[in-house]
């Protein structure tokens, strides 16, 4: 049988180090992909992903189950993730301004639609510059977006982590899809190819 | 159901977490209005798109790295307890140096032992008896500077000028 998360973090509170390598093997492929997501550098959701891990198992004493435990690591995982982006580009504009521009940090421009297909699809690929349009969302439309599309919380619990309403939260939504919907218009026109161009039923 | 009321909820609708009257409402005016019929179609053909991006899979050392950070972290001792918190520790200290402060400072007024108390009721009666007090050697060695005639006379008589000390 299946133990919950409550009940493995409950066993982990016990002193039994087992139960946190199942809750590791659980999450940490989608921690390592939303923090990824949120930072868009390997090295750095590792790291934030590590950090989450050990803030979980040093808080393991004072666990309580009152809220869900997904919602207590996305949103140990959201923070620091926010902090990192914020650290980060404060670090740019600190070190380099006259430096010429990173190239993902470059202002995402929307050309004519054939000409954004081109360029994206030769230069690079389809997925990378979906992950490009997304991280471009607004931090907290972005937190929303990939626990709603990727990790398909419920939006109680979004909510909680992002600290809002369940209506503003449907807002957030709403707002962000629709700008994924314009940015992403050529995408959504075009038939899915797959890594061997193929067509593939959406 | 308007445009702008369809849009909190088109959401709901579509990742099928609305309630029946919701659903009810939205697929109401979907039928009525092309324009959302439209974006609602959109964002079904985005989720798709969204669903292209790949899984990105921790890297083969994630594990050891994590156990080897929590193996490094300090282990709760059976002493722990006699170890003092750090915001204890200077509670505590802030206490102690309150009370060597206070316990430092002078009263205002000396207090009186119980059988000070009871000796200065003893001797109120001879502190009363300004007779007594006027016939002491003591007032006899106060140096008399200059004396007027009134204070003469007021000196003599003692029970004129009235009243007990």
């Amino acid at each position: 049988m299946t133990r919950s998360d409550v009940q493995l973090m409950l066993d982990v509170k016990a002193g039994d180090d087992e139960s946190f390598a199942l809750l590791l093997r659980r999450y940490r492929t989608p921690l390592v992909n939303f923090l990824y997501r949120m930072v868009r550098d390997t090295a750095t959701a590792e790291d934030l992903a590590q950090e989450v891990f050990l803030r979980v198992y040093r808080a393991r004493k004072q666990y309580s189950p009152s809220a869900k435990f997904t919602t207590w690591m996305f949103r140990i995982a959201t923070n620091l993730a926010l902090n990192s982006i914020r650290d980060n580009r404060y670090h740019q504009m600190e070190t380099s301004i006259d430096a010429p521009a990173d190239e993902d940090s470059a202002p995402l421009e929307l050309p004519a639609r054939e000409m954004r297909i081109d360029e994206h699809m030769v230069e690079r690929d389809r997925s990378d510059f979906i992950r490009r349009v997304v991280s471009s969302l607004p931090e907290k439309q972005r937190v929303a977006v990939l626990l709603h599309k990727y990790e398909e919380m419920d939006y109680g619990e979004i909510a909680k982590i992002l600290d809002c309403s369940e209506s503003a939260l449907k807002s957030l939504l709403f707002r962000a899809y629709e700008t994924l919907r314009v940015q992403l218009a050529p995408l959504v026109a075009q038939p899915v190819r797959t890594s061997a161009g193929e067509g593939r039923a959406s | 159901m308007k445009c702008e009321d369809v849009s909190k909820e088109l959401i709901a609708y579509l990742d099928r977490r609305a309630n029946s009257a919701e659903r009810l409402e939205v697929e109401e005016h979907l039928l009525a209005c092309e324009g959302c019929r439209k974006r609602a179609e959109e964002f079904r053909k985005l989720w798709t798109v969204l669903d292209e991006v790949p899984v990105q899979e921790p890297s083969f050392g994630f594990d050891a790295r994590l156990r080897q950070r929590i193996a490094a972290e300090p282990r709760p001792r059976w002493f722990q307890w006699l170890v003092p918190q750090p915001r204890l520790a200077f509670s505590i200290a802030l206490l102690v140096a309150l009370s060597v402060w206070l316990a430092r400072v002078p009263p205002s007024k000396p207090a009186l032992t119980t059988d000070d108390q009871f000796q200065m009721i003893e001797h109120l009666g001879v502190l009363e008896n300004y007779d007594l007090l006027s016939k002491s050697d003591v007032l006899a060695e106060v140096p008399v500077a200059t004396t007027r005639p009134a204070d003469q006379n007021d000196q003599n008589t003692p029970d004129d000028g009235g009243g007990s000390l």
